[in-house]
């Protein structure tokens, strides 16, 4: 018997109940059976049937990966889910604020850097700045990285949020 | 329409009997007092006072896995939910429907560190499989009915309902089952055709074919033993049943190998070891069963049916995936190879079944009664022997008397046997009897159990005599945790730390106290007629059977060993040392 034991990276969306609780249920599974959990961001996305969707990138093998889905799926609350690497391609996104507290010469490089990334500046002082960032988790770590000699000073990121390209929906 | 307001604990009551509920095991306090209030003026659902909350659990375990009904508990807030963790747990493990209701303090109280207030749906969470807070007495029929929907269907497990006392008092209108839009949790239960199309092909061309079959059959309710005893008849293949299967395939039959697993018997794990196709139904690779996973049935096409998605592949792989109830697929599998005609290759499985039976000649369960001190072995034989064709249940503790119930008494009809598999919870069979004796008023209920395990939930005595249940409580008294000396024994050089029991009390006088019968023996011939006479008493009996307390369960498969590398008795335990991997499982 042959295992796959490659270990890959995989973007998980989870159609849920809107209730108290039902983040706790899908956070303490993975803690509970030893997950591991990249990236997770949830939010309400139709108010008049009260669901939620969650979008969780984890990694594993292809076993572990198959068991992560099966055991999301048996949760009660739980209405789909939907491995969008394994499903063709899809988008992912994720926004940043990223703070940096400079002058000088570094400040103008830090908006010269933002402007080629496209990032704007939502808040600024004399000696800061805040910038939103829009973009997949690679364009946003290499933003991080340039501003980190830069005076960066602060981060926080959503997490990422993901949507199948094409026709098809959750 | 009426719209009558009634208060929640009203409500509560409704929807129990509703759903058929005829018994609820349970234990008063503050929190739950509306709902008592309730039970004592109507006269449709019977209340069973235990003595403490673990002890409901495991009686509405019993009753349920005697019943195919769900078990329905009722425990106070803070530690009435605590002390119902173990048996939620152990619920959860070995899939039994159970619905507990615990209560709470009132709504504005809640997260304030009230007096006996815990976070009841955050600790059940885990260990349930699914648990609802009530907040708005609107929606209490809503989640009652829900709540038995969940636990009873797909893979059975247990729920909770945590019920505010503010809830449980105000009033709102009662809506009946069949108007709750149960839709949304809908688990499959017929299995893909062409799946079990591909399995009988499989199962047709097999040369070394084998039924590995569990706890999944009993809970699909006993067509599906049915089912499959008719099935592996026709196929002419070997069975052998988990711990939690016991019962699904009749042990009195000729296909049968017996358990198999870390103490199954060596045909049935021989013939796991070396088959070439596995029919697994409603069984899911535990840990107990596979031994080594990278040495378990090296050559074997798989076909795994469970109702449980996340059951499959998710210890071993699989070929062929069915995911559905085994009732039903084995009623499209049978049709199918009924169908197609398919017939086994002869010759194959003739030459199959005469190295079956060479492993069989090696009689792995066998042992040597002698005339000074009574075999543990013996007793469950005489036991399985003297109560043949009597309707009887057997409920276990968790240790060595555990797995010689499993090993040597016969069970020829699912839901015979109650047992904690999954958990292994010492004290589950005491309670676990009460519950299958209340659901089974005139059947013979015995719990096998061993001296340590008694003094776990013994408080319940006080119930089985307040309710006069005729349970017969049978101790294997070897003076030991018996399993964790064997294991000391075979693992850690003979230190047998903390395993030795001191203090017993004498079990003669304390079911004296009780107002039961106590006997007791530890001479080998007089061991027939004390079990006559305690099958004999219509009251409940202690029964103290002083055994041999170095005796060993055997075989063994060492923890991190293989199918083939099972120890058939002491002269192999001095062979081969466990390995360093071995001694870090449990």
């Amino acid at each position: 018997m042959t295992r796959d034991e490659t270990v890959n990276f995989h973007t998980i969306s989870v159609l849920v109940d809107n209730e108290p609780g039902v983040l706790a249920r899908v956070i303490g599974l993975f803690s509970g059976r030893g997950y591991n959990i990249e990236s997770l961001t949830v939010a309400e996305i139709d108010d008049a049937r009260n669901l939620s969707r969650i979008t969780v990138v984890t990694s594993g093998t292809e076993m572990i990966i198959e068991q992560i889905k099966a055991q999301l799926g048996r949760l009660v609350p739980i209405h789909r889910v939907s491995d969008l690497t394994l499903e063709g391609p899809h988008v992912d996104r994720e926004l940043a604020l990223v703070k940096v507290v400079s002058t000088g010469d570094q400040r103008v490089e830090s908006l010269r850097i933002a402007d080629i990334f496209r990032a704007r500046v939502v808040d600024s002082t004399n000696e800061s700045f805040v910038f939103e960032i829009v973009g997949d988790t690679g364009k946003l770590n290499a933003f991080i990285e340039l501003m980190r000699p830069l005076g960066l000073a602060d981060i926080s990121r959503t997490g990422i949020a993901a949507i199948a390209r094409g026709t098809s929906s959750l | 329409m009426s719209t009558t307001q009634i208060p929640g604990a009203e409500i509560i009551l409704k929807a129990l009997a509703d759903q058929g509920v005829e018994v609820i095991f349970g234990y008063p306090g503050g929190a739950v007092l509306p709902i008592y209030d309730a039970i004592y003026q109507q006269n449709q659902v019977r209340h069973i006072l235990v003595r403490q909350e673990g002890g409901a659990v495991h009686a509405a375990e019993g009753y349920a896995r005697s019943t195919g009904k769900v078990g329905v508990v009722l425990v106070t807030s803070g530690p009435g939910a605590t002390n119902a963790v173990t048996g939620l747990t152990d619920a959860l493990m070995d899939s039994i429907p159970i619905v507990c209701l615990t209560g709470q303090v009132p709504t504005h109280l809640i997260g304030n560190d009230a007096f006996q207030e815990c976070d009841t749906t955050g600790i059940t969470r885990p260990c349930t499989k699914h648990n609802y807070l009530v907040k708005d007495v609107n929606d209490l029929s809503k989640v009652m009915h829900e709540a038995f929907h969940v636990a009873r269907s797909g893979r059975p497990g247990p729920v909770v309902i945590d019920l505010p006392k503010d809830v449980c008092m105000a009033l709102a209108e009662y809506t009946p089952p069949e108007k709750i839009d149960l839709k949304k949790y809908q688990p499959r239960v017929k299995g893909d055709l062409d799946k079990i199309r591909e399995a009988v092909k499989l199962m047709a061309g097999a040369k070394k074919p084998v039924f590995y079959c569990g706890g999944g059959v009993i809970n699909s309710g006993p067509s599906a033993s049915k089912l499959l005893t008719n099935l592996v008849r026709s196929t002419g293949f070997p069975c052998t049943l988990t711990l939690m299967g016991l019962g699904a395939f009749p042990a009195s039959d000729k296909q049968y190998l017996g358990m198999l697993g870390m103490h199954g018997r060596y045909e049935a794990n021989k013939a796991m070891h070396d088959c070439d196709v596995m029919i697994a139904v409603g069984s899911r690779f535990d840990d107990r069963i596979t031994g080594r996973l990278d040495a378990f049935a090296p050559d074997a096409k798989i076909i795994h049916i469970d109702i449980d998605p996340s059951s499959i592949n998710k210890n071993v792989k699989v070929d062929v995936p069915i995911v559905g109830d085994v009732a039903h697929v084995l009623e499209d599998m049978t049709k199918i190879w009924k169908s197609t005609q398919a017939s086994p290759n002869k010759k194959a499985l003739s030459a199959w079944w005469k190295q079956i039976d060479e492993w069989r000649a090696v009689d792995s369960l066998k042992y040597t009664q002698g005339t000074e001190i009574i075999k543990p072995q013996h007793v469950i034989q005489r036991l399985s022997d003297l109560t043949k064709g009597m309707d009887s249940y057997i409920t276990t503790e968790v240790g060595q008397h555990q797995m010689w119930a499993a090993q040597y008494f016969d069970f020829d009809e699912p839901n015979r046997w109650m047992t904690s598999g999954g958990l292994g919870t010492m004290g589950y069979g005491l309670p676990a009897a009460m519950g299958v004796q209340i659901a089974h008023p005139d059947s013979l209920v015995v719990d096998v159990s061993g001296e340590a395990s008694f003094l776990m939930n013994m408080q319940e005595l006080s119930t089985i005599a307040q309710y006069r249940l005729p349970v017969k409580l049978l101790i294997l008294n070897n003076f030991y945790m018996g399993m964790v000396r064997q294991w000391q024994e075979l693992m850690h050089g003979g230190r047998y730390a903390e395993s030795y029991m001191e203090s017993l009390p004498d079990f003669v006088k304390l079911a004296d106290t009780f107002g039961m019968t106590g006997l007791r023996t530890s001479k080998p011939d007089e061991l027939d007629d004390v079990l006559k006479e305690m099958i004999a008493i219509d009251g409940p009996v202690i029964v103290d059977i002083h055994v041999d307390p170095k005796e060993n369960v055997y075989p063994m498969i060492p923890s991190g060993a293989a199918h083939d590398e099972m120890l058939l008795g002491p002269e192999d335990t001095a062979a081969t040392p466990m390995s360093e991997e071995g001694m870090v499982l449990v």
